[in-house]
């Protein structure tokens, strides 16, 4: 168990060095879901009068969405650290130690999730300095953070196993637009009830992001909603045991020992 | 002799950009997928912003988003072709390509007629979906040849644009560099809904954003109610002029370093 918890710490370290040593890495994740954020929320305010709309603040509204942005940045950044470590043979070299899957997968994850909590924090504090104040109080931030947390865990075990499928950096670069794809087809600009289209509607209901996008939004505008919260938090875990197990399946070939 | 030169390299280029965006999957796709991603999204998933008092366009939300998209695909597939400028400068391709063109201006209008040509493929099957999906057009067949040479001469600024910023950095790093300023200058103008709507700071940076008259153009000239065409036009041409200088610059200084 010691050598295990050693074992991830190492690599953990590791990875949080690398990440925070790589400018663009950490840069982008931050400023470019605040600049979307500043552009809706300036751009949409007027859907604020729409009747039905449950808040009269966009920016508070919109606010839930760079946690989940940040999120599917945490899964091409896992991914690409990833993907590098094959492609140069340190996971080559790893596989002569007796490092186990479980610490590799934990431990290279480390970097993002710190660039996550880094992040989780920097959007919540961009809302507070622009005048959102959350419904649900200072504990609804440490919960949402939390919950912005397990979020990122989700993606980058999806981006990890999408790197120890490939072994590539372009086609971990590849699938970015695809996991925007669930971003943008979610409840991310308008609420679902007003949501008009009806094959839109459908698709944002299917959609998990919905579900992780109004749980951190009934956090900031509506207080303590425990339905939305069960299902984010049950989106969120659902999506970090998937990634997960995937990841886990696809390491035995990877780290093949001979 | 100098414009036949001009001309036969002109021709060489565009002919090598654009059998290779069209043969590659990874180049062609995400300049197609963004702009449908952004169509669905919008479309589908705003449409209810129709419905916001003072809302002043005469055509569905469909169309209202159409001309948004087309004008992003344009600015963006000229974004998208800067990318293959700064690869070719990685792998030394363009250094040879120096060295062999006897006309070197022809480098920078072969670029823009391939990104011109690329933009015309997307924008064929943009306009099909739109259609498909109901949209409706209120213009004229004059009114809709004014929409696409508007967006063609947005191709042609956004093209020269990240030509220039390619030819001056020299590496597939700039891309940040060429995609942010067109995001930001495509996302300030009136996206969502019509400037008049606007309101704070976005209305401020709005009015002076020279795409915003570009868009409304484009808007009035799809509903078959022309506004601000003079304006608009004069301004794509000036944008066109601007960075062709820029795009030139570039290439001079690509010149001199060797």
């Amino acid at each position: 168990m010691k050598a295990l918890a050693l074992q991830i710490a190492s690599l953990a370290r590791r990875s949080v060095i690398r990440t925070l040593r790589q400018p663009a890495a950490v840069f982008f994740p931050l400023v470019f879901p605040v600049l979307l954020l500043a552009v809706n929320s300036g751009g949409l305010r007027a859907a604020t009068n729409l009747p039905g709309f449950p808040t009269d603040s966009f920016l508070a509204f919109a606010l839930a969405v760079p946690f989940v942005q940040g999120g599917l940045f945490a899964t091409g950044n896992a991914g690409i650290d990833l993907a590098k470590d094959i492609q140069t043979g340190f996971l080559n070299r790893l596989a002569l130690t007796p490092m186990r899957g479980i610490a590799l997968l934990a431990g290279e994850l480390g970097g993002v999730m710190a660039l996550g909590l880094i992040q989780a924090v920097f959007y919540l504090t961009i809302g507070l300095i622009f005048g959102v104040s959350l419904k649900s109080g200072l504990a609804g931030g440490l919960v949402l953070i939390a919950l912005a947390s397990l979020i990122v865990l989700g993606f980058a075990a999806f981006g990890a196993y999408a790197a120890l499928r490939t072994g590539s950096t372009e086609a971990v670069n590849g699938l970015f637009p695809v996991f925007f794809i669930f971003l943008f087809i979610s409840s991310m600009n308008l609420p679902r009830n007003l949501m008009t289209v009806a094959w839109f509607r459908y698709l944002a209901t299917a959609n998990p992001v919905s579900y992780l996008i109004e749980g951190v939004r009934s956090l900031v505008i509506t207080g303590w909603d425990a339905e939305a919260l069960a299902l984010a938090f049950g989106v969120g875990l659902g999506i970090v045991v998937a990634g997960f197990s995937l990841a886990a399946s696809a390491l035995p070939e990877r780290l093949g020992r001979t | 002799m100098r414009g036949r030169q001009l001309l036969d390299v002109a021709g060489g280029v565009a002919w090598r950009q654009l059998h290779n965006a069209i043969l590659n999957p990874t180049i062609f796709i995400p300049s197609l997928a963004f702009p449908l991603l952004n169509f669905a999204a919008f479309a589908g998933g705003l449409a209810k912003v129709r419905d916001v008092p003072g809302f002043e366009f005469n055509g569905s939300y469909t169309t209202f988003q159409f001309v948004f998209v087309l004008l992003q695909s344009a600015a963006f597939s000229g974004v998208f072709s800067g990318f293959g400028v700064a690869r070719d400068f990685e792998t030394g391709f363009t250094r040879r390509l120096l060295l062999a063109a006897p006309n070197r201006t022809g480098l920078v209008l072969g670029y823009a007629i391939a990104s011109a040509v690329r933009w015309l493929i997307t924008a064929s099957i943009i306009t099909a979906v739109a259609f498909a999906v109901g949209m409706q057009v209120g213009g004229n067949g004059v009114d809709l040849f004014g929409l696409y040479t508007l967006s063609l001469l947005v191709n042609f600024a956004g093209t020269l644009w990240a030509t220039g910023v390619a030819m001056r950095i020299r590496s597939q790093q700039a891309g940040p560099v060429m995609q942010m300023p067109v995001f930001l200058a495509l996302f300030f103008a009136p996206v969502y809904v019509p400037l008049a709507l606007l309101r704070g700071w976005i209305h401020s940076v709005a009015r002076v954003n020279p795409l915003t008259p570009v868009l409304e153009a484009n808007r009035g000239l799809i509903s078959g109610e022309p506004t601000h065409v003079l304006v608009a036009f004069s301004l794509g041409v000036g944008l066109v002029l601007l960075f062709a200088f820029w795009a030139l610059g570039g290439l001079r200084r690509a010149e001199a370093a060797g």
